[in-house]
Formats: C-alpha cells, structure tokens, sequence
C-alpha cells in the first residue's frame, strides 16, 4: 500500500505512544465523531471488544441478534442522521451476514464502514477456524475494502474508509482486520482524517457551460418536469433543490429514494414516480418536453420499459456519479457534479415562471387516481381495514413529523404512497435491494440516529419474522421504536403478482404468524392487535404515548392490492388504476 | 451498434484485490474477457491494465465508466485495434530431432521471425512477437513437426495517440483540486464521452 506509506511519512511530528491496532481502531472512531457502534463480538475480533471495554464512556454498542441487524441498524442510523454508520461483526459467519445489507448500502448509496476481525495473518489461506475470504465475498458490495494485516496500517486505512464512505456518492466500506493486527503493538502518531486519494475523485469541478445548456433548455420549456432521487438528500441540498424548482415553477416527483426530500405537500411536489407511484408523474413522464433528472438514477422500477420511457423529451440528468449518466437513459445534457453546487448555479440561470396549465395536468390525472384508487384505500366502504386508512390515521396524529421505516412489499408501497413528511431524512426504506427483514432493525438504527424524532417501523407479516429477533436488541438497549405490522396473512406483494400475472396460482404466499403480541411480550415490549376501524386511531395513539417502543398489529384485508401499477414490461404511460385496465 | 475488438487501458494504484474488482465488471455482465494483462506503466508505482474484449462501443464505454468508478482506479481508457500498436508473445516447444534433421523447418521458423530462446537435447523453444494471425498461422505450421507445447500471451498495447501518464497523474495529485489545475475529464471529452 505505497500511498499509504507516503502519507505517513508526512505526518506531525506528535511524539508516538504505544498501542494496539485495536485502540488504534477506536481512537480512529472518536477522531471521526463515531458515538454509536452496532455490533456483534466473537473469536477473531476479541481484542477490539476487549479494548472497547475501556471506551464505554465514549462509544455506545449495541449489541444486535444477528449480524444483519447491525448492518441495517447502521443503515437506518446513517439515513436519519446524514452521518455514517459503523458495524463490528466477527470473522466467518459474522462477516457473511453483514452480505445482505452491505448489497442494500452498495445500491442504495448508504454510508457504512464495517470492521471484522479475520484470523491470525498467518492461518490467511488454511480454512482456518472462521476464515472465509470476506474481502472477495464483499468486493462487489462494498465501495471500497480493504484487509489490514499488520497494525501500523490502521490509522490511515480507517482514516480512508471514512473518507470514501462518506463522500462523492456514498456506499459501504469494509475493513477486514487479522487478529495479529488488533493485538500488536505500535508506535502510535495520531489520527489524520483522510481529505484526498489520488485515485478517487469524489466530484468533480462544475462545468458552467452545462448548466448553461440546461438552463437554455429549462428556460425555452413549455413542459418541464423534474424528477428526484435520494441524491438530493445526500448531497444535503435539499433548501438548493426547494429553490431551485420554486424559481423555476416546475412540477417535481420523487423516486421511492428522494422522498421527504421536500414536505410532501409542497405545492410543486406532484407525487412519486414508479412502479406503485402516482398515476399523474408516471403519464406525464411521457408527455413533458424538457425532463430534469436530479440524484436518481433511472432505475428500471422508475423507468418501466426503457424504449417506452420519456422519448419525446430532451433530457438533463444532474448526477454526482459519471457511471450514472447515460447508463440507462440517455442525457441531451449531462450535469456531472454535487447538486449542492449545481443546483444553485442552475437556480441563477433559470427564468421565475409558473406553468398553471402544466401543474393543473398533474392535479387532473390526481383526480382520476383519487376516483379510482386513493378514495376507497383512505376511506373504504368495505369491514376489513386497508393498509391506507392506517397510514392516513397515523398521518393525521404524526402530523408528517416523524421518522418512517418500512420493509418491503405491499405496506411498503402504500405506506410511500401516502405518508406525510414535513422533514427531509424521514422516509428509511430499502429501496434498490427490496429486503425483507431491513425495517424493524433499520429502525433501531433510526431511532439513535435522531433520538428526538419518534420513529415508526412499518412491517409486513412476512417480513417482521426475518428479523424479530431485533426485538431483543430493543428489549435490552430500549431504543423507542413503534413497530407497526400490517398483517394481511399473506406475503402480499408476491401474492398480487400471482394473482394478476399467474392466474391466481397463489403459491406458497400463505403466511402464518406466530401471535406477534405474545411475541413482544416475551421481549418486554407491549403491544396489542386490533381488526377493527373503532380501534384504529385509539390504538395508533396509545403507541405513540407509550414511553418506549411498542407493537401494534393491525389486521388488514387478505386480498387487497397496491394501485396504480406500471406492470413489468410495460412503459410509464401504461400506468395502470386497477385490475381491470391490466 | 456492432461488436468490434476494443483494448481497454487502465492505470490503477498497485493494489492485492483490484484486479478481481475490475475483473468482476465484466463477468458480472456475463461479458467474456478475450485476454488480460497488468504490468508495471510509463510511470513509477503506477500499475497498467490491458484488457481485450470484444463488443459494443456503448458496452465498452459503460464498462469504462464502471472500471473508473473504483477507489484505485486513476483512468481507464479504450481504443479500437487501428487506434493503437499491440502484440502478443507465443512461444513453441518442438524436438530438436526435427529442427535438426529437416532444413524446411528452420527456413520456416525463420520466415515466421521466430527466434531460438532455448536448444535443448530433446527440445528446442522459439518465441514470435507479434499479432494474433502471424503466431496463429506458425501453430499451423509446426503441427506437422509434432509440436509439444504452445502459449500464447495477453495482449500488450500502446496507444498511438497518448501523451503517457505522467501529465496526468500531476493533476490526480492535487489536493485541492482548482478549478484550472483538475480539467473536467469526462466533459471535456464531451464528443467522446457522451454520444452514443
Ligand atoms: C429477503 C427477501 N426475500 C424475498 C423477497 C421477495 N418479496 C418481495 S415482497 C414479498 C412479500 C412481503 O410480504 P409481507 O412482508 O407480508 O408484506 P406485504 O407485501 O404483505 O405487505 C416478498 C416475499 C424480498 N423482497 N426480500
């Protein structure tokens, strides 16, 4: 590692003291403002929990069920926070669990660096007792990793993994420490943040000729559309973005990703985009003449169909990451740069205007899906409460204020669908990877990340039992969590594909669930389970007054389905309102 | 767009574990690596990619794109086979009996440029330097003269047009990028980079 080397060299001259790498590694943590640490110990990362012991008063663990918890907990803790998470998991089994959310950070842009231990530097290749090849396992889920075999190395290299975690377009590190290395002793300098690679360019120097062309673009538009993903939130722009599309006076959806970037009731926020958007967005996508993409990335679950996507309309992609641009959709001007600086440089350039008739589009195709959808899944007709009418009553008691995790499936859609959130970092979902299991630990990790927001988990049947074992972390740390299970006794999202897509050949989508209220119970944690609309606000309410963390189950209609729907393989346009139209 | 041969140039930091990250964006696409070879650059501590795959100029670009987007990645170039000079080493094991008794044998290996690299009692190594149809076609002739071994190299290549690397590595070394020292690379290249 030459370039390493060098910049030790360089450092001050701060007289050494001896320390172990594992020191080494918490000393590291400190310098970089880390106060929570999610985690789970085990042979190979002994040392850093034995020197942790000494650090109580300064880094607080929490010690997880389940290596996956940890690295959700760091996920949903990065999110809230806008800082990055941190994660210790042993070697062997302990390194491959932190796969999957290492998979979920990689793509969903989520700063995390993990620690594991590794064996001896010396068993490095003899299948040693809990050695596996965590480094290849994790090459493609990690932003960067790296394996520290001796001790001198880790200042620098920890110094680095915060460095690439946390900037440029974010993702997860792992650092993969041998056990020698934790032990051994050094001759210790300080701790000197990391502020350049020379092989890493973060972002790069704006190009005012593009935001030139772009504003040409916007301001010549009879139709301009923005749309906007998690970049926004990233790159901490949101009052950048708020400005920006004001002066501008253009209509602004959100991916699943970009939500709460601005207050959900903006007046120029026309709703989300995608697969289970808003019907409005995903039309008029194909009807705008200038599209204004802004930290998103085109996934296929936004695009549908990509020779069916927005061909009519010149488009300006602005994207902090250079792999981005042109991936899917083709940019007629590329906006390569942070947005919190090109934003503002596009703001000055834009004309004031408003587009009243554009807008009023927007709110006719609103209409239409609040006939033929919205209206029955916020007030239904029917017995059996929907999914809707819930996120709707919480709504009207959070008033938008607080934190909202959820897993994945259909709670998930609809909880996006019709959450209220006044505060950008509020929306925590697993948007890129779709996994199951991440809400009730992600919320764990939300609930440090911002522990004067109330945070409410929002959990399929199927979903909270990958993960319940959580409820242990929450028993024993007593982070508040309000954990809400919408039970539709099937693996809903699965089973509205099977029923719309493959002749109702409802296959191994029954779900049972244990009694989740008995569940909470054994963990300390109260809770209750209601069916009944009488006892919907009541209960929402007495969750949120609960001092501590509570489960709610909510039983909801077994068959209900999540609409609009752009079905795979078709384009935006053919966004469809129910099961009819398909 | 049509597939063609394209030789991709990266120069990365000297890093264990960054030739599987930039192996795995290709098989991750399922896309064949036709040969692959690292070697030290023009410049000090400076490591050289060379990566022969054959498909789209829109693949490659993307792939290009994913390659520099690693941590220990400075610049990935690709170029078609007119735009730069490449070679390939082969090397062929045949019994020195044969060169020995028939004269044909060694007006070809001359005629095919080969050059002796060891005689041994039993058998005797010749080595050509040069493009994939000239080693290609000395295989087809030694096969009759029961050629015991042969190999064949990664490709190396030198791009005509490069000033070499060491004008750039001073801008990657910047530490604070200003806004003339760090040219925009990607844009700059506007017409190269961003039309498909
Ligand atoms: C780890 C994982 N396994 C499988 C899936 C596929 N999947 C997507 S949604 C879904 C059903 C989820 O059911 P449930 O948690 O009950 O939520 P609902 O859709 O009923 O709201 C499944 C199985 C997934 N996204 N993640």
């Amino acid at each position: 590692m030459e370039a390493l080397l060098i910049e030790k060299e360089n450092k001050s001259a701060t007289p050494a003291i001896q320390v172990s790498g594992s020191v080494a590694v918490l000393e590291a943590f400190l310098a970089e403002g880390v106060d929570t640490v999610f985690g789970y110990p085990g042979g190979a990362i002994m040392p850093i929990y034995d020197a942790l012991y000494d650090y109580n008063d300064k880094l607080k663990h929490i010690l997880v069920r389940h290596e996956q918890g940890a690295i959700h907990a760091a996920q949903g803790f990065a999110r809230v926070s806008g800082r990055t998470g941190v994660v210790f998991a042993t070697s062997g089994p302990g390194a491959t669990n932190l796969v999957t959310g290492l998979a979920d950070a990689m793509i969903d842009s989520t700063p995390v660096v993990c620690i594991t231990g590794q064996v001896f530097a010396h068993l490095l290749g003899t299948d040693a007792f809990q050695e596996t090849d965590v480094i290849n396992i994790t090459t493609p889920v990690t932003k960067w990793n790296y394996q520290v075999t001796d001790a001198t190395e880790i200042p620098a290299v920890l110094a680095r993994a915060f460095y690439i975690a946390g900037s440029g377009r974010p993702g997860p590190v792992l650092i993969d420490i041998t056990k020698n290395a934790q032990l051994q002793l050094f001759d210790y300098n300080g701790y000197q943040k990391c502020e350049h690679i020379r092989s890493y360019r973060p972002k790069p120097i704006v190009r005012k000729e593009y935001i030139q062309e772009a504003a040409q673009l916007i301001n010549a538009a009879e139709r301009p559309f923005v749309i906007f993903g998690q970049g926004v939130i990233l790159g901490k722009a949101e009052k950048e973005f708020q400005k920006f599309i004001e002066k501008a006076g253009i209509p602004s959806a959100w991916t699943i990703m970009g939500m709460s970037a601005i207050p959900t009731d903006h007046p120029l926020g026309v709703g989300m985009l995608g697969m289970h958007g808003n019907y409005g967005p995903n039309v008029l996508t194909n009807e705008c003449d200038v599209l204004i993409a802004v930290g998103m990335r085109f996934d296929d679950r936004v695009t549908g169909r990509l020779d069916k996507y927005a061909k009519q309309a010149k488009i300006i992609h602005l994207d902090i990451d250079p792999a981005e641009i042109d991936k899917n959709v083709k940019a007629t001007v590329p906006v390569w740069g942070d947005c919190k600086e090109t934003l503002p440089l596009l703001t000055e350039l834009v004309e004031q205007k408003v587009y009243p008739k554009w807008l009023q589009l927007f709110k006719d195709y609103q209409q239409k899906e609040v006939e033929k959808v919205i209206q029955e899944e916020l007030n239904p007709t029917g017995e059996v409460m929907t999914m809707g009418e819930v996120i709707k009553t919480l709504n009207e008691l959070t008033k938008g204020d607080a934190v909202i995790v959820t897993d994945v499936g259909q709670h998930q859609m609809v909880a996006c669908r019709y959450a209220k959130y006044n505060k950008s970092k509020s929306n925590i979902t697993s948007g890129g990877l779709g996994t199951m299991g991440y809400a009730l630990p992600a919320a764990i990790g939300a609930a440090y990340g911002d522990p004067s927001r109330t945070t409410i988990a929002i959990i399929g049947d199927g979903g909270f039992q990958m993960t319940l074992q959580e409820l242990g972390t929450i028993m024993q740390f007593k982070p508040k969590v309000k954990i809400i299970i919408l039970n539709n006794q099937f693996l809903g999202m699965v089973r509205q594909w099977q029923q719309l897509f493959h002749e109702k050949r409802y296959s191994f989508v029954d779900i049972t669930s244990p009694d989740f209220v008995q569940v909470a119970k054994g963990f300390g944690i109260p809770g209750k389970s209601i069916s009944k609309r009488e006892e919907l606000k009541t209960s929402l309410q007495e969750m949120l007054e609960q001092d501590g963390s509570f489960l709610l189950e909510i039983m909801v209609g077994k068959e209900n389905n999540v609409f609009p729907m752009v079905p795979q393989g078709r384009g935006v346009a053919e966004c469809v309102l129910c099961r009819e139209e398909i | 767009m049509t597939k063609q041969e394209y030789t991709i140039t990266v120069y990365t930091e000297n890093q264990i574990g960054l030739l599987n990250r930039i192996a795995i964006i290709f098989s991750r696409r399922k896309i064949n690596i036709e040969s692959l070879n690292t070697s030290p650059s023009e410049v000090d501590s400076v490591h050289r990619f060379t990566i022969v795959i054959n498909e789209t100029e829109d693949v490659v670009r993307k792939l290009c794109r994913q390659i520099e987007k690693q941590v220990e990645v400075l610049k990935a170039y690709y170029n078609t086979n007119d735009e730069i000079v490449w070679q390939e080493l082969a090397m062929y094991k045949v019994p020195t009996e044969v060169i020995a008794s028939s004269v044909k044998v060694e007006r070809l290996l001359r005629e095919h440029g080969a050059h002796t690299v060891v005689i041994r009692k039993d058998y005797t190594v010749f080595a050509v330097a040069g493009q994939r149809e000239e080693t290609d076609k000395l295989i087809k002739v030694l096969e009759p003269y029961n050629l015991i071994e042969f190999v064949r190299s990664a490709r190396i290549a030198i791009i005509k047009a490069s000033d070499g690397f060491h004008e750039k590595l001073k801008e990657f070394e910047y530490r604070e990028p200003g806004e003339d020292a760090i040219e925009n690379e990607f844009l700059n290249e506007n017409e190269k980079v961003f039309s498909m």
